[in-house]
């Protein structure tokens, strides 16, 4: 008996048989942990747009999507098991979710030929499509929401914010430390002073960061949180009654569980996106009927529509028109991942194609190329309407500051190709 | 009828006092070196060895290295994932500081700084005990993590604050980097912890083992039977941190290629080695591996079976998953307070005398 159960136990270890064939798509979940509660939008919406697609289309070109849940945790140990247990059944993209786990997968995806897709997350150098073959981090990266969260605060001020105190309050990990290099930069730029306050993970003791806040009053925060930490920032700022409109968090920083818990003080707050929000588009009542009311929705389905569902989704179609785009090149429907990666190189979104797909201006318009895997870097920002319980854009998608970003993308990038003896080129 | 010494007669002092004394306990043991050694690195993939043996292998060396702490010598520690962390730094300053020279050294001497700042920590032992040099030790393991996210020189000055590992060989065959071959990095684990063990194995049962256990046991009776605290605490330490520090160096450079202090070395890596250590059975090397097993290869094992072959969803399997493992733990603690190793001598007991018991 107990050799039956321990040979079935090796089976079911060994147990890597792969569905060949289908357009294989990894989600790399976390929907426990500390981060779950931003997580679990994500991954519906990722999954619920493929989901749409088989029921609907058949597949992408004919080709049915195979897709494939792996639960990491947000653990950096979890991520790699993941990659390792899924990426022999020809994954075509991984979106980890994770800035950490992107940093771990950056090395060992360039070498087993598969794209990352780090959708505003990760190595913001990855920009650089000459040193990062593999890495894609359309439409927007970190830098470019510093640069846009600055932008704003002039916008503010008719321009000049010189004298100002800027506060950072940020996840001390790679994640959050990623907007430092360039807020110094705009900052020396700008003239205005950079306060920097981390928090340990997972956040939710930030008590003397607030402190600090409160004795120092800065003219503006600024927030690189996710998970726990956004709610505990955002409930904190309300008890110090730090005015919320000043408060401007990441895209990250921004969906609505963030929110919600500190009630209708939270009033006001801003967050940026590089999307639109809300659930008022044609592609929704396609999901209604053939997702939700057919019983297929992924998770509890009762996340449509917020914000991480949206982006969730937002990830899921753009990698359904980078494969639509690959099977155009390549002539085939069934893609394998390099030819993956030259559909995400050459992905062109326009807003004809955005509205055929029934997301009429849901994101800017944008193309990748070679040297730019990075897109245009445009992005809007969004606050809390705590009555209505809904975030709303307030300005329209603009560009950040191209000129500070470009030299730091470059030398970051240099930096990576150095130490890694990469040959940049197209 | 297994492990009998019948029919085994030893004939001289060597003979009578080496590691594993009974024949078939001794054959095992070879057969095992021979398959880890020269069968399993031909049918290995990277499947197996990202997620299962190297995570093995690592964690067993720093079970070893705090079951010395422990087990042996009897001063609870906290602090392992930061003395982790120590030896992960070590590895990347040697490595990028001296490209020249060989990895294998590099692993070493980050084991040897480790052993250095452990035995700093270790300092406070000669007058505290228990519970309160546990709260001395976990202050190490802040500490640590906050001292390698502060100081930028320890990362290189990298913008993200990750350190990653760069490509490095050993007899031309990457051993670091994206390029490993699956069976490189396994073989390079693999040395460095049968080395580990057999190190670990004769040190505790030679004098400063004995010297440990006596410390353990009562230490001023120790003290009035010649045994030197100060020695023998601070030898526990250094010993306990040389091995913790070679499995931080290899879990960054060769297992995960890039990690984040707080994320990677934080206080459940402190607490997962040191149920490890628990589970496998205090004061034994065989316990340091059977507790790494358990508490490695359980949760890859439920997941394939929950979601791989069940069917199951990824979030609900995740949750049986700590709700089983957590639940195996309470079991075993109340039905076996010795740990896995204790189980282990009582099934040898039983093999003696099968098929019959009477």
């Amino acid at each position: 008996m107990r050799r039956k159960i321990l040979g079935a136990a090796v089976a079911a270890l060994m147990a890597t048989g792969p569905a060949l064939a289908d357009l294989t798509i990894v989600d790399t979940s976390y929907r426990t942990g500390p981060y779950a509660a931003n997580g679990i939008p994500f991954s519906d919406g990722y999954q619920d747009y493929f989901t749409l697609l088989n029921e609907r289309d058949g597949g992408i070109g004919g080709e049915m999507i195979n897709l494939i849940e792996c639960e990491t945790g947000y653990n950096t140990e979890k991520g790699v098991e993941c990659y390792e247990a899924t990426k022999g059944e020809g994954a075509l993209v991984y979106q980890p979710l994770s800035t950490g786990i992107t940093y771990q997968l950056i090395p060992k995806a360039t070498a087993d030929g598969i794209p990352l897709h780090t959708m505003g997350y990760g190595r913001t150098s990855a920009k650089a499509g000459e040193v990062f073959k593999w890495v894609f981090n359309y439409p927007a990266n970190y830098w470019d929401g510093a640069s846009l969260a600055v932008k704003h605060i002039l916008d503010q001020n008719g321009g000049d914010i010189s004298g100002k105190t800027v506060a950072l309050v940020y996840h001390n990990s790679a994640y959050g430390k990623e907007p430092i290099r360039t807020l110094e930069s705009l900052a020396e730029k700008h003239g205005y002073n950079l306060t920097l306050l981390p928090v340990d993970h997972p956040g939710q003791e930030q008590k003397s960061q607030w402190l600090q806040i409160r004795r120092e009053s800065p003219d503006y925060v600024l927030m690189w949180g996710w998970g726990v930490m956004n709610q505990v920032a955002i409930q904190e700022a309300v008890n110090i009654r730090y005015p919320m409109e000043n408060f401007i968090g990441i895209w990250w920083s921004g969906s609505e569980n963030d929110v919600k818990a500190a009630g209708e003080r939270a009033n006001g707050y801003k967050a940026l996106t590089f999307h639109n929000l809300g659930s008022d588009y044609p592609v929704y009542d396609d999901i209604q009927t053939h997702v939700v009311d057919a019983g297929k929705a992924a998770g509890a389905g009762d996340q449509i529509g917020t914000v991480l569902y949206n982006r969730g989704m937002y990830a899921a179609m753009l990698a359904a028109e980078a494969i639509k785009t690959a099977q155009e090149m390549h002539g085939t429907a069934a893609i394998n991942a390099a030819q993956m990666r030259d559909g995400m190189e050459n992905l062109e979104m326009t807003e004809a194609k955005m509205a055929a797909l029934g997301l009429p201006n849901f994101g800017p318009e944008f193309t990748v190329s070679c040297e730019n895997h990075g897109g245009n870097g445009f992005g809007a920002v969004s606050q809390w309407n705590a009555e209505a319980g809904e975030f709303e854009l307030i300005t329209d998608y603009y560009q950040s500051d191209q000129e500070i970003l470009a030299p730091l993308v470059e030398e970051d990038s240099q930096a990576f190709a150095a130490e890694n003896g990469i040959t940049p080129g197209c | 009828m297994f492990y009998r010494e019948a029919g085994d007669f030893k004939t001289s002092y060597v003979d009578d006092s080496q590691t594993f004394p009974i024949k078939f306990d001794r054959y095992r043991y070879y057969v095992v070196l021979l398959i880890a050694f020269a069968i399993v690195p031909f049918v290995i993939n990277d499947y197996w060895v990202n997620a299962v043996f190297l995570p093995f292998l690592i964690y067993s060396i720093a079970a070893i290295g705090l079951n010395i702490l422990v087990g042996y010598c009897g001063q609870v520690s906290l602090g392992t994932g930061g003395f982790m962390a120590v030896g992960a730094y070590a590895v990347y300053k040697l490595m990028t500081g001296f490209p020249e020279v060989s990895i294998f050294f590099h692993v070493i001497a980050a084991g040897g700084i480790t052993a250095i700042v452990c035995v700093l920590f270790g300092l406070p032992s000669l007058r505290i005990k228990g519970f309160y040099l546990a709260v001395a030790t976990l202050a190490a393991q802040f500490f640590l993590v906050w001292l390698f996210n502060r100081v930028p020189w320890f990362y290189n000055y990298s913008a993200s604050g990750q350190i990653s590992a760069p490509e490095r060989e050993i007899f031309g065959v990457a051993v670091t980097g994206a390029e490993t071959l699956p069976w490189a990095a396994y073989l390079f684990c693999l040395v460095f912890c049968a080395a580990s063990a057999i190190l670990a194995r004769n040190l505790t049962r030679g004098m400063a083992g004995r010297k440990w256990m006596a410390i353990r046991d009562m230490d001023i009776a120790a003290e009035i039977i010649g045994v030197d605290p100060l020695r023998a605490k601070l030898s526990a330490f250094a010993i306990s941190g040389f091995f913790v520090g070679l499995s931080g160096a290899l879990f960054f450079a060769v297992y995960l290629g890039a990690v984040e202090v707080g994320e990677a070395f934080g206080i459940n890596k402190s607490f997962l080695v040191l149920f490890m250590v628990i589970i496998g059975g205090l004061g034994s090397i065989f316990g340091s591996f059977a507790g790494a097993a358990f508490l490695v290869l359980l949760p890859v094992l439920l997941k394939n079976v929950l979601v791989g072959t069940l069917g199951w969803p990824t979030d609900l399997a995740a949750h049986l998953e700590f709700m089983i493992v957590g639940g195996l733990i309470v079991v075993f603690l109340i039905a076996e307070p010795h740990g896995l190793a204790q189980l282990w001598r009582v099934a040898k007991e039983k093999l003696r005398l099968w098929p019959f018991p009477h």
